[in-house]
């Protein structure tokens, strides 16, 4: 691709990311302005936190006395200049407890994704290789379990198992307390604690990103260049590595980094089985108290961090594969 | 159609699904008389070992009978399950409908918007949903069902383009039908099958959603579900593992056996395809 063809490409998708960001905000805004009340009755009513100082704040921050078309615009300004109000639990900005808790997401979810994609690339080619035999059915089965487990039970199972039955990891939080490491010591108690939250979180969908490169495999192998391919003596192991995984993989990069935004929504299960510090066991802790400012900066910002890694993948498809210029 | 029920019937998998669902089906039909009694309440002493004569399953803290929990809890996952289902298929089949039919700027609009609620957590926006509006089966189904169309729109639409140009469509229109009558009678009921695969695979996600949602404790406070007993059982999962353990598999079980149902029905609908897997 042409430099100037890729910035095109990178303007167009920038475009498309920050078209999907505000679709957001503004999603998130007509939820509030949609249930029965006003917005600041409806964020302050059932957290039990109605005093009028509060009450006087939210509407502030809503506009209430604007016009809906301002009130939209008011929320949108606020939430462009990283402003998501205050969570009246801990009397903080909801900017700050944010970014003080999306590292550790983006630890697990960047875990999990890395893990499901090359797990599931992995098993699925290895399942179109030699489809048919055991191996094939092997890894149809655990794809079709993994796939029908809910992620928050395999939680429990893992901690259950791999925690208190074996003892061989811990089963809450990030870090041992009280420990107080430093250097490569604290990393691999970080990496301890991530192990098991980050396969929870991905086994779901290394099993649906090894169903699809399977499918895709099997495509691109009945193809005519493999025939090609096959009929000028190339042996199998080179035509499958060169000519089917590198066209099979790029459709499921590119499906993976849609569905990423399912992947870092299950990450609040996650976080709240494994009691992990990050954004989701944040939104679990404002469902708990009913803290509506800090769910909607969960939704935002989660939302963001989907449309980020979406962005990423697209580029890598978009640099590996050279098709992407002739379609424009 | 009998070289169809043929094909289906001679794959395992879906046969065994059929089986498990049905078995489902019954338990929550006939919950009242298999677990007489409010599976709310305490049916014998708190935190009995599974494997209990009296209680097979086993009770949890309060002494509830885990066995009686998943018979009943079966209702809601299948009433969210069901409703749902039926909710986002109407909505993906008009928008995928009108976007297909339609083509042009209709079509680029629509499919912008599927595609935005398919990029976004969905799960946190079903959440948000539920949470505002408060949690009931209504709402639940209302907030599973906005997180679940997108792919059905997507279907809908690839399929109507595809008939929209088809000479039995075009006959209609110069016989002078209307479009309502020509969308209606001539090009849904050659969608159909696709739509019906996709059903298959969406009751057995929103039943997983009603249980993430359950188990987040944003579960309808007046049933009992699965997804509830998994999270309340979730604190003492080191002293009584099976008030978690036992509701999981129920639902694996549930989950898994749609799956094979639709796995089944899309290969016995396209013989050739069988290989490709599920989309």
């Amino acid at each position: 691709m042409t430099p100037a063809a890729f910035a095109a490409f990178l303007a167009r998708r920038l475009m498309k990311a920050a078209g999907v960001v505000l679709g957001v905000v503004i999603v998130a805004f007509f939820v509030v302005r949609l249930a029965p009340g006003d917005p600041a009755s409806v964020i302050a009513g059932q957290s039990g936190a109605a005093d009028a100082q509060f009450m006087e704040q939210l509407r502030r921050q809503f506009g209430l006395d604007q016009p809906l078309p301002v009130q939209l615009w008011l929320y949108v300004k606020g939430v462009a200049t990283l402003d998501f109000g205050v969570s009246h639990r801990v009397q903080r900005t909801v900017a700050s407890l944010l970014v003080e808790r999306l590292p550790a997401t983006i630890l697990l979810t960047g875990t999990a994704f890395a893990f499901a994609l090359a797990a599931g690339v992995a098993l699925g080619a290895i399942a179109a290789r030699r489809v048919g035999t055991v191996a094939d059915s092997v890894v149809t089965v655990l794809a079709l379990t993994f796939y029908a487990t809910p992620i928050f039970w395999v939680g429990l199972i893992f901690i259950l198992v791999f925690a208190v039955w074996l003892g061989w990891l811990p089963a809450l939080g990030m870090f041992t307390v009280g420990a107080d490491l430093s250097g490569l010591a604290a990393v691999a108690d970080v990496a301890r604690h991530l192990l098991l939250p980050a396969l929870t979180l991905g086994l779901f969908y290394m099993a649906l990103y090894a169903r699809l490169t399977r499918a895709s495999m099997l495509e691109v192998a009945s193809q005519d260049f493999v025939r090609t391919a096959r009929a000028k003596g190339m042996r199998e192991g080179p035509i499958l590595r060169r000519h089917v995984l590198r066209n099979a993989i790029l459709p499921v990069v590119g499906f993976a980094g849609v569905q990423a935004g399912q992947l870092v929504g299950g990450s609040i299960l996650v976080e709240t089985v494994f009691s992990w510090p990050g954004v989701g066991r944040l939104a679990f802790e404002a469902l708990l108290a009913r803290d509506y400012n800090l769910l909607l900066g969960v939704f935002i910002v989660t939302s963001a961090m989907a449309v980020a890694i979406n962005l990423v993948t697209d580029i890598v498809v978009a640099l590996v594969d050279p098709r992407i210029e002739v379609e424009g | 159609m009998s070289g169809f029920w043929r094909r289906f019937a001679t794959n395992r998998g879906a046969v065994a699904g059929c089986v498990v669902f049905a078995l489902v089906l019954a338990m929550a039909a006939f919950a009242p008389w298999i677990a007489p009694g409010d599976p709310w309440s305490m049916a014998g002493p708190p935190r009995t070992d599974a494997f209990d004569p009296e209680h097979w399953l086993g009770t949890d803290m309060l002494g509830r009978d885990v066995w009686a929990t998943i018979v009943h809890g079966a209702r809601v996952s299948l009433l969210v399950g069901g409703g749902a289902t039926l909710a986002a298929v109407l909505i993906g089949v008009s928008i995928g409908a009108v976007a297909g039919y339609l083509g042009g700027v209709a079509d680029d609009l629509l499919m912008r918007f599927t595609e935005f609620f398919q990029s976004i957590p969905s799960f946190i926006l079903a959440l948000l949903i539920v949470a505002i509006f408060q949690p009931t089966v209504g709402s639940i189904v209302v907030a599973v069902a906005i997180v679940s169309w997108p792919p059905v729109a997507r279907v809908v639409r690839a399929e109507f383009m595809s008939l929209r140009s088809r000479e039995f469509v075009q006959a209609a229109v110069v016989l002078g039908q209307g479009t309502w009558t020509i969308v209606l009678r001539q090009i849904l009921p050659n969608a159909l099958s696709p739509i019906v695969v996709l059903s298959s695979f969406m009751v057995a996600t929103a039943i997983l959603l009603e249980a993430a949602l359950s188990f987040l404790g944003l579960g309808d406070p007046n049933v009992m579900s699965w997804g509830f007993m998994i999270g309340s059982g979730r604190s003492t999962i080191r002293i009584a593992w099976w008030t978690s353990v036992f509701p999981g598999i129920a639902l694996f079980l549930t989950v898994l056996s749609l799956n094979l149902i639709g796995e089944g029905i899309s290969d016995a609908l396209n013989p050739r395809l069988h290989e490709r897997g599920a989309a």
